[in-house]
């Protein structure tokens, strides 16, 4: 059967589609989760996806971290499952309080929007196994809230623990660091991994027919292995 | 019924590149001699007496910022809008 993996959509959400196609793409199953929703459905696993909700207001994200349904991925979250937050999901991850650090304005004040190369700086995690170490990996970027911010203690904590998932690679904001993130963060994880979120859109590159790559996949397929492996686990 | 004011202004280690792009504005139209603009958020909020100083600070710090990157403070103002403490000053002022 199926690994189940929930896509939410909120007022504003514009990626669930391409999320949901990128689940059904690693041969698991995407479950619409709605964000009046105050359970899960019985999902295995959850995608945060990008665009807006409730028009960003307050802060990016702000307002979805308070909505039923990320109340039940909140608990969900501690209690083990993997969730991964793409752009306003990984903005929304923050504001929850699932991820350390904040997502302020880029520091050039534009929104940014082109293929991002990307280092995958640990392939142990749920989300990243199918990478090679270090793999270099091209996906779309689009966003005006991108700059990852956290204290010193939390960043060195993050280097420290492997949780920098994902960092940009490339020299000067040209082809690096579009936005100004701090030690060119693009993604991080939670101490066992299993709660993820970056800027760039992986669900956006997973068919070279509509997107740059389909270095995205690597993600979803990486979840779909770990699901499985941990069904069986559970199985046997 | 009360008016509370949540100020909320960005921690002074974080970037504001909106505070920057105001103030190089500033500078271009004749005021050189502003040297810092951080732009922050102002909250008027209408609350009953059973809102405490401590649900304030919760209000505050959970939704209204994020005490990742923002700093905020919290004034009870009096019943017709004005600070208590300056509506105190008022008759002094008047001598």
């Amino acid at each position: 059967m199926s690994p189940k993996v929930g896509v939410i959509t909120f007022p504003g959400t514009l990626d669930d589609v391409d999320a949901a196609r990128a689940v059904r793409y690693s041969d698991s199953e995407a479950v619409p989760l709605w964000h009046a929703d105050e359970d899960l459905h019985g999902v295995d696993a959850v995608v945060v996806p990008g665009g807006f909700s409730y028009g960003d207001y307050l802060r990016a994200g702000a307002i979805a971290a308070q909505a039923p349904v990320m109340r039940a991925v909140i608990d969900a979250a501690r209690a083990g499952m993997p969730v991964l937050g793409i752009c306003n999901g990984f903005q929304i991850l923050c504001e929850a309080g699932l991820l350390p650090g904040a997502l302020i304005r880029n520091a050039s004040l534009r929104f940014i929007c082109r293929d991002q190369w990307l280092r995958v700086e640990n392939n142990t995690t749920v989300w990243t196994t199918r990478f090679e170490p270090d793999a270099e990996i091209l996906i779309p970027m689009k966003n005006a809230e991108g700059c990852y911010v956290a204290t010193d203690a939390v960043l060195d904590e993050l280097e420290g623990a492997g949780r920098v998932l994902f960092r940009y690679v490339g020299d000067g904001p040209a082809q690096g660091n579009p936005n100004g993130a701090l030690r060119d963060i693009a993604g991080i994880c939670s101490a066992d991994g299993r709660i993820a979120g970056l800027m760039p859109h992986p669900e956006h590159a997973i068919d070279p027919l509509t997107g740059p790559t389909d270095d995205g996949l690597g993600l979803f397929f990486s979840l779909r292995d770990w699901l499985t492996n941990s069904v069986t686990t559970v199985g046997a | 019924m009360a008016r509370v004011a949540v100020d909320v202004v960005i921690k002074p280690e974080i970037l504001d590149p909106q505070g920057k792009a105001i103030l190089a504005a500033l500078t271009r139209t004749g005021h050189p001699g502003v040297s810092s603009v951080r732009q922050g958020k102002h909250f008027d909020l209408e609350v009953d007496d059973s809102v405490s100083d401590a649900d304030l600070e919760e209000i505050a710090g959970n939704l209204l910022a994020n005490p990742v990157i923002e700093s905020w403070t919290v004034t009870r103002l009096g019943r017709d809008g004005h600070h208590p403490e300056a509506a105190l000053a008022a008759p002094e002022a008047a001598l």
